[in-house]
């Protein structure tokens, strides 16, 4: 099953790497990860998609609060919260599907962030499920290349899972 | 007062309590060495390799529990350091490496002799860090002990740019404060209660106890806990030590080359009692086919090594020795009386599986048997050495045929499993107890992989004895071929080996040999009697082999034993 798992870390020199090599020298999987400074600048926060079953993410939980640069583990898709991601999506459509674009970019509320004379660089925020939404319905009028952020999650104040 | 980057470290290290350091110099380190050079309260020892350097602050961490100190320079000098520094993070064991390093305005420029060692070493220290700022060089040392010494103990590198050594700061002495750093101590008392109350309703319980009941000290709670619940102890290969050898309620080693009565308890119990351990392949062999009645307590400080392989039914994070004092504390108010009686059949039980296979070999008349060497270490010394050993078969007849009563006076590179820890462990750990009797047990093998070590030992007045069980192979590999690959030989006969008395000799050492089972004793006597470095030869049996064997993937209770000989005269020995 996969896992969102939220880390606060020293916000040092090196850490990145421990984090990265702890995934790589056993052998676990980083589907996306993305870092950032906290509201304390000596902090930052990671945000990583990884799989695998309950013993492998307890594993991967108790081996990232053993590192010693990491102050708090948290395992998101325990408790309830929002995750989104944004993509940015470079389409070149031909003359026809324009207007499609621009239709499809306005229903996701999503934005147009560049355009040049054959591509529009659109810009959406959501969860994994409109972010995958929109590159299948893009995919046919054609995408040239998109990038994406990899997910970022917080909870939610004072709810706790059913 | 302004002081160096080097003279702070030096004081640093003083006040850490720091008397000696393994090391090896070069150019960007060359600013501490030479305040080493008459100072008065760090003796520093200059090993021939590196690798000797660690292995020997590792052996002098483990026969102390006080950290090992380790200086060399960057490039090659910090890379050598590396299998040194990964057997002493497989096995916990604490130390603080210090490299040099090019000037920091050089770092990232392939610089002379630079190496990124704290990209290299990350993997396998505890904790590393390169100082960019002399301000912060007090505090990152104290934070490395700190770091080495606690929770689970491990090896810590600071890598040293040689500006950093050489530029100014005034001298501080900061408290350490790690916010994201807080080794759990105590054990959930909840979870202990569980525990006391399985132990309390199990028949057929086994304790498992690893090296974390030597780290932890614990060895008298481990012994009251077995003495008080009547419970049988099997000792891991790092735990050797930590619950006496000769006790009754010994079972000795577990796993691969562990004992059947180990093995048959463990796979026929209903509680397994894991103390400090983590369940390492060699232990459980066949996961799926592991004690599979049992219940599982699993004690230890490190929550990784809780279900990482197996499932756990208590688990109990905490120091060994505290969560053992809670322990017992509960075991003895409740039903002590009826301990005896609930164990009994049990322990009759593990006493047929000990007259069935007892630990044995077959002594012979003519060739030296590599078991009866360390038999007699064990009598003549009456286990009052301190024994390293290398690895191989060397390593596993040393750890069945030696019984430890005490902790710290074993020395062994099991997680590693590295070639060359012995001589130089016992390096360390002779210039620790200078007035202790320190054997290694090696192979012809890896004696060879630290041999330049004699000239440390020799120049040191030294007097470590290294007992060298030749049989002219690589015997554990050339034991599997002979078992699993058909006999083939493929690279495992060494063909020369140097004759070790004239080697012992040309480094100004003793060298002594014995060819027969009639002269191992006086060789071992000898030996002991010299106040000097000396290596014994002991032109054993080729072809002898390490048994009991649970083949590697195999359940551990799927034993091969040693073929009893057909003739009359070669009488069956075993060893109580
Ligand atoms: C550095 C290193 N290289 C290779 C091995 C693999 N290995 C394990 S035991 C062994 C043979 C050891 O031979 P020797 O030292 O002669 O000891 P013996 O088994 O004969 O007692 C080897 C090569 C190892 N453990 N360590």
């Amino acid at each position: 099953m996969r896992h969102t798992i939220s880390l606060l870390v020293e916000n040092k020199f090196g850490v990145l790497s421990r984090i990265a090599g702890l995934f790589s020298g056993r052998g676990y999987n980083i589907e996306s990860l993305s870092v950032g400074e906290t509201i304390d600048p000596q902090i930052s926060t990671m945000t990583i998609v990884t799989s695998g079953d309950d013993q492998i993410i307890e594993q991967i939980t108790k081996q990232l609060n053993k590192l010693i640069d990491v102050i708090k583990v948290v395992d998101m898709t325990e408790l309830d919260h929002v995750e989104r991601e944004m993509v940015l999506i470079k389409v070149a459509p031909r003359q026809e599907d324009k207007a499609e674009v621009l239709r499809l970019t306005e229903i996701f509320r999503g934005r147009v962030v560049d355009s040049s004379k054959t591509t529009y660089t659109i810009e959406i925020t959501g969860d994994e499920k409109k972010i995958e939404a929109i590159i299948e319905l893009l995919k046919p009028i054609g995408i040239k290349e998109f990038v994406r952020t990899g997910k970022i999650a917080i909870a939610r104040e004072g709810v706790k899972k059913s | 007062m302004k002081m160096t980057g080097a003279e702070i470290l030096v004081e640093t290290l003083k006040r850490e309590g720091v008397k000696h350091i393994f090391g090896y110099p070069g150019g960007v380190i060359l600013n501490i060495f030479d305040l080493l050079y008459d100072d008065k309260d760090i003796q520093l020892i200059l090993t021939r390799h590196e690798q000797g350097a660690v292995h020997a602050a590792d052996g002098y961490a483990r026969s102390t529990g006080k950290p090992g100190v380790v200086l060399v320079t960057s490039g090659p000098g910090a890379t050598n350091t590396i299998t040194g520094i990964a057997t002493a993070s497989m096995d916990s064991i604490p130390l603080v490496v210090f490299s040099g390093q090019v000037p920091t305005m050089l770092i990232g420029n392939d610089a002379f002799q630079e190496a990124d060692i704290v990209g290299i070493s990350r993997p396998c220290t505890k904790y590393n860090y390169l100082a960019k700022d002399v301000r912060d060089l007090s505090r990152i040392i104290r934070e490395a002990f700190h770091i080495a010494t606690t929770g689970r103990p491990g090896p810590v590198l600071i890598d040293l740019p040689k500006d950093v050594t050489a530029s100014k700061a005034d001298f501080t002495w900061p408290e350490v404060k790690i916010r994201s750093y807080n080794p759990t101590y105590e054990g959930n008392r909840w979870m202990i209660q569980q525990a006391a109350n399985l132990i309390a309703k199990s028949k057929r319980a086994v304790i498992i106890a690893g090296g974390g009941v030597i780290i932890s000290g614990a060895h008298k709670e481990l012994k009251e806990l077995a003495e008080v619940t009547n419970i049988p102890v099997t000792m891991t290969l790092m735990g050797l030590g930590g619950f006496p050898g000769t006790h009754p309620l010994s079972l000795g080693m577990p796993g691969m080359h562990g004992t059947y009565y180990a093995n048959k308890s463990i796979q026929e119990s209903d509680l397994l009692i894991a103390i400090g351990m983590r369940f390492d392949d060699r232990v459980t062999g066949k996961i799926d086919a592991f004690a599979p009645h049992a219940k599982i307590i699993h004690i230890d400080i490190d929550p990784t090594s809780i279900r990482k392989n197996v499932r756990v039914d208590i688990p109990i994070v905490g120091d060994v020795k505290r969560v053992l004092t809670v322990l017992n504390k509960m075991l003895r108010e409740d039903m002590k009386e009826q301990w005896d009686e609930v164990r009994k059949a049990w322990l009759r039980q593990i006493d047929l599986w000990r007259q069935e296979r007892p630990m044995t070999y077959t002594y012979s008349d003519d060739v030296i048997k590599p078991q009866f060497v360390v038999e007699k270490i064990f009598e003549l010394t009456k286990g009052d050495a301190i024994i390293s050993t290398e690895v191989g078969q060397n390593q596993m007849w040393a750890a069945q045929f030696f019984k430890f009563d005490r902790p710290r006076m074993w020395l062994t590179s099991g997680g590693l499993g590295t070639m060359g820890y012995g001589f130089p462990a016992a390096i360390g750990a002779q210039i620790a107890h200078p007035n202790k009797l320190v054997i290694d047990i090696a192979g012809d093998g890896s004696i060879q992989m630290n041999i330049q070590e004699l000239a440390t030992a020799v120049i040191n007045k030294l007097p470590v004895k290294v007992a060298i069980l030749n049989n002219r192979y690589l015997g554990m590999v050339r034991q599997w071929q002979e078992l699993f690959f058909a006999g083939r030989y493929s690279h495992t006969h060494l063909e020369v080996v140097p004759d070790f008395v004239k080697l012992a000799e040309a480094y100004g050492a003793v060298g002594l040999r014995a060819t027969k089972p009639s002269e191992v004793e006086s060789v071992l006597k000898e030996a002991f009697k010299i106040k000097k470095t000396v290596f014994m030869d002991f032109v054993v049996h080729w072809k002898e082999k390490v048994f009991p064997m649970v083949p590697a993937g195999a359940p551990i209770d799927h034993m091969l034993f040693e073929e009893k000989p057909e003739k009359e005269e070669k009488k069956l020995k075993a060893v109580k």
